[in-house]
């Protein structure tokens, strides 16, 4: 075991794998992780708690992942080089491990143009692949970047992200053979909608031996409304949301079950794609749909190792 | 080539309104062929602030002149007259240029009348786009000649990230994902397997955040150190 943390139970005991993301509150209160930790800690191997996501400044990720590990919950701490250098970043994993924090996942983060500080300097010391790097390095070589030797164990199960829809489409795949090589243990991708756009990308991914070497999780997205649906279609970057998706969505009585119904469909695919390991349920403001749609997909319950 | 952009009239305004004798003064290289601070931008701010000055009622003596490149002395000697006899000075050069004249007239005031951008060139006739980061450390032989510190974003290394989008960054539909463009040449150079190394960390320190820079080229010392000890 790299790290002992349950999410890499799970995937290396051969499990389909299912995570869910804990958004931080723009406040203080520990209570938001809390509630949100209870609700989803039955129904989940371990929970992302975000970065700043869309630089908009949060709670940070590490003290929602500490209050989560408190409840014996796997949180999985994300981290984006947005925000830190190089010496803050290997500072923060110090402190995320001796408080036992086991999972990292390692993104570029949105543009802090997208925020709530948008004249913010923003660092980008290190990219999402140095970042990898510097964390297997860290923990297999007990070594910081500067090559100086660290004290003590650096347990870590080291994550990343691809987005398999993002331009140029057959590159993404050998960018992501690169974060492999620099040491991902485990893959979330961006949320698929697209599933035939998305079994073309893993087969490349297939093509290139990837399946063998990194567990992929798949990125779900429940859509709540038809307005959601649309934004996400026109306006989230590399989000590619299939019109006919949308137009499920218009012509339903129940939106918000027709929602659901897409969502398992997709799960249902992805399931029976070679190479996948697992689901990473991303419900952004409608965390309650959580537990439900990893009951109806059959994914109960979860392994207790 | 530094490309600046005029700032705003009011904000001029507000800098200098409160001085007696001004001087505009241009820069006939760089800030010139950007149409931002050269001869002719000079003489048509100046004309523009004596109008204001007369509008507002204000008594201010408003005097142009430019110069081919305000970051070298040897341009300097036929205005300085004009200089010193100025209460202030509003100069059109980059930052450079304001720089390098606050720390050579005593004390009179250098106020910018330009943004100083970026290291850009011209894609067509009034269009400048950023190519250059000024970094200190090139990398263009590994990028197809594109630069990825200038051109994306989120300067990565080992890009593209996932925002990008028919070959747009996600920042906005007008800006050209830089990786794309790498990405794109490397395939037109048949080069693109050097793109699946991993790039490690870049050594930043020679670029703005290891400090003010400062190149001394010995061997041209040494040449003009003897004239001076002629001359002195």
């Amino acid at each position: 075991m790299k790290s002992g943390s349950n999410l890499e139970k799970v995937l290396e005991g051969g499990y389909f794998a299912v995570t869910a993301e804990v958004g931080p509150p723009k406040g203080t209160s520990a209570s938001v992780i809390q509630k949100k930790g209870n609700l989803l800690k039955s129904y989940c191997d371990a929970l992302n708690v975000t970065d700043n996501q869309t630089a908009i400044v949060r709670m940070s990720s590490l003290s929602g992942c500490v209050i989560l590990n408190g409840m014996g919950i796997d949180p999985v701490m994300q981290m984006v080089v947005r925000d830190r250098n190089r010496i803050a970043i290997q500072s923060d994993i110090l402190g995320a491990v001796a408080l036992g924090i086991r999972n990292v996942l390692c993104l570029s983060g949105d543009h802090q143009k997208f925020g709530n500080h948008p004249t913010a300097k923003c660092v980008y010391d290190i990219d999402s692949i140095q970042l990898v790097k510097t964390l297997k390095t860290m923990r297999d070589e007990k070594k910081f970047l500067c090559g100086e030797g660290i004290s003590g164990e650096v347990q870590l199960y080291i994550g990343a992200v691809e987005n398999p829809f993002a331009d140029p489409f057959e590159y993404r795949v050998k960018r992501l053979a690169k974060k492999v090589k620099a040491g991902a243990d485990f893959i979330q991708t961006q949320a698929v909608f697209d599933v035939a756009k998305f079994i073309r990308w893993m087969e490349m991914l297939r093509d290139e031996g990837l399946d063998k070497q990194v567990h992929i999780l798949v990125g779900v997205i429940p859509i709540k409304s038809v307005g959601m649906a649309r934004y996400m279609r026109d306006n989230v970057s590399g989000v590619s949301v299939p019109n006919e998706i949308v137009t499920r969505l218009e012509d339903a009585k129940n939106t918000k079950e027709e929602g659901i119904k897409i969502t398992l469909e997709i799960i249902e695919q992805l399931k029976e794609i070679d190479g996948i390991h697992g689901i990473h349920i991303m419900a952004v403001a409608w965390e309650d749909i959580v537990p439900v749609i990893v009951e109806k997909a059959g994914l109960l319950p979860r392994p207790i190792l | 080539m530094i490309v600046g952009k005029q700032k705003p009239f009011e904000e001029i305004w507000d800098m200098i309104k409160n001085f007696k004798k001004l001087l505009v003064f241009g820069c006939n290289t760089c800030v010139a062929i950007c149409h931002a601070g050269g001869g002719k931008e000079a003489e048509i701010l100046a004309s523009m602030l004596r109008m204001k000055a007369s509008v507002e009622g204000v008594g201010i003596e408003v005097k142009h002149a430019a110069i081919e490149r305000q970051c070298e002395p040897e341009f300097f000697e036929p205005v300085m007259d004009d200089v010193r006899t100025s209460d202030a000075v509003l100069s059109l050069a980059c930052g450079v240029g304001v720089n390098f004249l606050s720390e050579r007239i005593g004390n009179i005031p250098v106020y910018p009348g330009i943004n100083t951008e970026f290291f850009g060139a011209v894609e067509k006739a009034g269009i400048f786009t950023e190519l250059c980061a000024g970094c200190g450390g090139c990398i263009l032989h590994l990028t197809g000649g594109i630069c990825p510190i200038a051109r994306c974003s989120k300067s990565l290394m080992n890009g593209p990230c996932g925002g990008t989008s028919n070959g747009k960054c996600e920042i906005s539909q007008d800006v050209d994902c830089g990786w794309y463009l790498i990405v794109e040449r490397m395939k037109k150079l048949g080069t693109l397997e050097k793109l699946f190394e991993i790039q490690p960390p870049k050594d930043w320190s020679t670029g703005l955040y290891g400090g003010p820079r400062r190149i001394a080229l010995e061997h041209i010392d040494d040449l003009e150190a003897p004239e001076e000890r002629k001359e002195s």
